[in-house]
């Protein structure tokens, strides 16, 4: 469904993306995994028309990006990680001014938005403006927009970043519950937790490169099943382990504190990149 | 394409209607001011072409702010591309740049023959009719407003920031308005003025307008240059639109 072939992007100097490649297959919801500036919106904006790539090519739902445009956005639906909602209008006329530059007769787009409105839980507040909303609800908003159009592809650029741990909880049933009805996530994050609850597979991205791609558990298990944190001068430093047998060794050699735990998404973004994820 | 157009177009006119007692009101400011200060300033003794200084001053006015107000569209699209982001939405939306461009143009036009009624309900109150009915009179709104739509969509696409949008107000538009014949008979002029004013679109627009209005026939000349300059900067925004990515 997704097609992602030696993709590059440079801003004069400096290479945002070099040469990163993946597929995403119909009903897969792909998480990409990286610190801030690693490439994650780069990709997504490329992928979406906004910006221009330096190298390589893509394809959504078989079309080129580029050289069938027009077919290839028919595919997706995209919500950005600033909120791009006209604030001046209601909740109702921002999607249907969507499903209008989507091509959508008038009777489809009316009942598509009283479906998605139910859907996110905001079909009582179809009349208020969008400057009226709270920031969760926009979010919601703009997931029912990007799904105005029934799109095959949903691209989700840090969808929950800035909301607090309730609202992003909700924001996870809903993206999954999209996920279920058979669409193609492709989902950007920085929080670790999001990406090990959502996604099928994960790639972390780290300085315009692909490092790794498997499922969250293959990953973790490549780190080890168990961490142990311990301060070593001023620092953290962290020790992984296979079983909690070697952990349990460890720790009778331990003069100082620690903390005994699971390994994360995090600890092997860590040992794949030699940094953390959230810098 | 007319999907595409018509939710550009229908986007700006309920951004519109929901700012438009504000609008009007900023739309009427100008063209008071101008009117209570040259117009009574001047009183009836100036006379230009047999007509008194307000005749000769409202169909500059609706020139000027035909000009202005088509121009303005400019600034909603700059607040919509780097403040609100929606500009994103039609970027990755399957529409053609023609879609888009149009879309906005029109919007621009429409807020043009808006500040055009205004002009010409204060003018009312200043007991100024003309002959409005005519649909020369119209047309020469109508193209001048075009080609400032026009090129207000393709300098949008091209600047970095509101501040750059700002740069190009202050010096294009602003002597425009004042030098294109709004303001005062550009045959007055010494020759070497009269040669460079002549070079500006908004000159034979105001030509256009004040003899349409004053009931007489301007001749095909200034209707075919603002068509001509306004499909020129029509195309130009086509292919400015693809410059607006990154």
């Amino acid at each position: 469904m997704i097609r992602i072939e030696n993709l590059k992007k440079s801003y004069k100097n400096i290479h945002a993306l070099k040469g990163v490649s993946f597929r995403v297959p119909p009903g897969e919801l792909f998480a990409y995994l990286g610190p801030n500036g690693a490439g994650k919106t780069t990709t997504i904006r490329i992928l979406s028309g906004l910006s221009r790539r330096s190298g390589g090519d893509a394809w959504l739902g078989g079309f080129h990006i580029e050289k069938e445009s027009l077919k290839a956005k028919k595919n997706f639906g995209m919500v950005m990680q600033s909120i791009n909602l006209d604030q001046e209008l209601t909740i109702f006329e921002n999607l249907d001014i969507h499903g209008r530059l989507f091509n959508m007769s008038s009777a489809k787009r009316r009942e598509k938005i009283d479906e998605l409105l139910a859907y996110v839980d905001l079909i009582d507040r179809k009349k208020s403006l969008v400057k009226q909303l709270s920031g969760g609800m926009k979010r919601r908003l703009m997931i029912a927009r990007a799904m105005v159009h029934s799109p095959r592809i949903l691209f989700l650029d840090e969808p929950t970043v800035g909301l607090d741990a309730e609202i992003r909880r909700r924001i996870w049933g809903l993206i999954k519950k999209i996920q279920n009805r058979g669409t193609t996530i492709l989902l950007t994050t920085h929080y670790i937790e999001e990406a090990e609850f959502l996604a099928d597979r994960v790639a972390f991205l780290d300085e315009g490169k692909i490092v790794v791609i498997d499922t969250p558990q293959k990953l973790m298990d490549q780190t080890g099943d168990w961490a142990i944190d311990r301060m070593d001068g001023d620092k953290i430093k962290t020790v992984y382990f296979k079983t909690r047998q070697e952990a349990d060794a460890f720790i009778t050699r331990q003069q100082e504190s620690y903390t005994l735990r699971r390994v994360n998404l995090e600890d092997s973004f860590l040992s794949f990149t030699g940094k953390k994820v959230l810098c | 394409m007319l999907n595409g157009l018509t939710a550009v177009y229908l986007r700006e006119m309920l951004i519109l209607k929901r700012r438009i007692n504000r609008q009007i009101l900023s739309m009427s400011v100008s063209p008071l001011l101008y009117l209570i200060a040259f117009g009574y300033a001047m009183g009836d003794g100036a006379r230009f072409d047999g007509h008194t200084y307000i005749e000769f001053l409202i169909p500059g006015l609706v020139a000027m702010s035909s000009m202005t107000q088509a121009f303005a569209i400019s600034t909603d699209i700059n607040v919509a591309r780097f403040y609100w982001h929606i500009f994103e939405e039609f970027q990755a939306a399957p529409i053609s740049n023609a879609a888009y461009v149009a879309g906005e143009v029109l919007a621009g036009m429409t807020r043009a023959f808006i500040a055009v009624v205004v002009i010409l309900s204060i003018g009312l109150f200043f007991k100024v009719i003309l002959d409005y009915c005519n649909p020369l009179f119209w047309l020469a709104i109508g193209l001048n407003s075009f080609l400032f739509a026009s090129l207000a969509v393709g300098l949008a696409m091209l600047v970095k920031s509101h501040a750059d949008q700002s740069l190009l107000t202050n010096f294009v538009i602003t002597p425009m308005a004042f030098l294109g014949g709004t303001f005062f008979p550009v045959d007055r002029l010494p020759v070497w003025a009269a040669k460079i004013i002549f070079l500006l679109p908004l000159t034979h627009a105001s030509k256009a307008i004040r003899q349409t209005a004053f009931g007489s026939l301007p001749g095909c000349f200034p209707y075919l240059l603002l068509a001509a300059i306004g499909l020129i900067f029509f195309v130009i925004a086509l292919k400015c639109v693809n410059q607006a990515r990154d």
